[in-house]
């Protein structure tokens, strides 16, 4: 296999596009990450994206998007994966340079949203729980999140205050991030107080609604001269899944496909979870960042609240996680989340995050989640 | 829900038909052609006891549109007595009742209903075993 490096990388602001289809949304951040890697044409593309047929009645979106981006007749895939479609279309983009078979490959991800009401939106959404069997009885994502976060309390004396540090850190992140949805503080009890959605989660403890695209551009490794900004080398790469329905597994205190995906990924780069510098993760509720990070290797099991209420995952902190903003601040277009975090840590590793920017960073790994854990797709990049 | 669709699970939502994997014994609701723990194919099936535990719960306030009549409602997370788990609706109960161990049994209710012209959706409920 070819060692394989990202070269350009491309983010519009993420919130509320009304004025903006689809199509305008991917095309602008495809572009600029185009023009970060000064290239125009592509080889081929890969576009996370989970259900443009519900939110925006449009499927066969690779071809719509090769289209539109003017790359006449590459082979365009739409890669779904629920809200993990965006970090396996990067895997689809990395194993296709990878392999040989293409130089100049895009992985982006999309979703519009905001298009339809917030019920429906909450329909789409649970698809990626098991419709038959949970979806039947009315629960929801939030619901499935906190069915683990009451477990995750119960077995390991989790706080509910310790829930409410995850959002209040990546909000404040998120201030320092001009693409970020919510660019605002908030506070413990602020999220406390917040409208409830299912207990004990309130509406701060979950990621947004959002339109939003992201996108970067891969190449063989021993390329990356050709291009006007710094490579960042791709050292790791893991894809694992589970049980959609959170009540086919065992343990509900952990994510079994987050631990698998990471191993293969610590695997394949030579690394343990104590050389990561940093981390974006997949934080769609505050307690899945706390039970992620556990099963990443960061903290051993149960001492992911009292790490984040410590400040341990701060900028500042031992291991920084979602100095984005995370979704939480950043916003949650599903299908474009998981390029977004290879876009923030390129930008982190190159040294062009600014007021968010980690102090010497060379080793990051982002880490993207489907459903309640049903797929998690796990990456490791450093400096070249 | 399209009928056909509703009326396949009829042997599960009525009568909680589940499927024993002939070599390794594990339980699963709805049945399965293969067996996730041994590869096993060959099961028994057998109408599984109404009554188990609650697992994990939460209380739903924010609820997909065809739920939007009947929030806030309790979820769980049962392990049932024969075996499986399953996610159902807590009724008859108080929200704060609703503990990690709370003895509950499986009861024939109406779940939801699509408008004038849709099918009535019918299927479990749990409800708390009360001495």
């Amino acid at each position: 296999m070819r060692d394989v490096a990202v070269i350009g990388v491309g983010m519009q602001k993420w919130g509320e596009l009304w004025s903006k289809s689809t199509r305008d949304i991917f095309v602008e951040s495809a572009l600029l990450a185009m023009d970060d890697a000064g290239i125009d044409k592509l080889d081929s593309m890969y576009l996370g994206s989970m259900t443009p047929g519900v939110f925006a009645s449009q499927e066969h979106l690779g071809s719509v998007m090769s289209d539109y981006l003017g790359q006449g007749h590459i082979p365009a895939t739409r890669v779904e994966s629920a809200c993990a479609s965006g970090g396996l279309a990067f895997r689809m983009a990395l194993m296709d340079v990878a392999s040989g078979m293409h130089d100049i490959v895009l992985a982006g991800g999309v979703e519009k949203m905001t298009d339809i009401s917030g019920g429906e939106t909450t329909h789409a959404l649970a698809t990626a729980a098991d419709m038959k069997w949970e979806g039947v009885q009315g629960v929801t994502f939030p619901g499935l999140y906190a069915m683990m976060a009451v477990a995750h309390m119960d077995k390991y004396g989790t706080t509910r205050e310790q829930l409410a540090s995850v959002s209040v850190k990546n909000h404040h992140n998120g201030t320092m991030n001009p693409r970020a949805q919510y660019q605002m503080e908030i506070t413990v009890e602020g999220v406390i107080n917040s409208v409830k959605v299912a207990d004990p989660l309130n509406i701060l403890d979950c990621s947004p609604v959002t339109d939003g695209a992201a996108a970067v551009i891969v190449v063989p490794a021993d390329m990356v001269k050709k291009f006007k900004k710094p490579g960042v080398r791709v050292t790791g790469s893991g894809h694992a899944t589970d049980t959609i329905a959170l009540h086919g597994r065992d343990d509900l205190t952990t994510l079994a496909a987050v631990h698998a995906s990471a191993e293969q990924a610590y695997k394949m780069s030579g690394k343990e979870a104590k050389d990561i510098d940093f981390a974006e993760v997949h934080d769609c509720f505050s307690i899945a960042e706390i039970i992620v990070s556990e099963s990443l290797g960061f903290f051993e099991r149960g001492k992911g609240g009292p790490a984040v209420e410590a400040g341990e995952t701060s900028i500042e902190g031992r291991i920084p996680i979602n100095a984005s903003g995370g979704l939480k601040s950043k916003g949650h277009p599903v299908g474009a989340t998981g390029v977004a975090q290879i876009v923030e840590i390129t930008e982190q590793l190159r040294g062009d995050a600014g007021g968010r920017q980690v102090k010497n960073a060379r080793v990051a790994l982002a880490q993207n989640m489907g459903g309640s854990g049903g797929s998690s797709v796990v990456h490791i990049l450093e400096v070249m | 829900m399209p009928p056909a669709r509703s009326w396949r699970a009829y042997s599960q939502t009525y009568r909680l038909e589940a499927a024993r994997c002939k070599k390794c014994e594990k339980v699963f609701f709805p049945p399965r052609l293969v067996c996730n723990k041994c590869n096993g194919r060959e099961f028994e099936r057998f109408n599984m006891k109404r009554t188990g535990e609650v697992v994990t719960h939460t209380v739903i306030r924010t609820p997909s549109d065809e739920f939007s009549g009947e929030a806030p409602f309790a979820v769980a997370v049962v392990q049932m007595d024969d075996g499986a788990r399953l996610t159902a609706q807590i009724a008859d109960v108080s929200f704060d009742e609703v503990k990690i161990g709370l003895p509950v049994k499986l009861e024939f209710r109406r779940q939801y209903s699509e408008g004038e012209a849709g099918i009535i959706q019918y299927g479990y409920k749990a409800v708390p075993v009360r001495e």
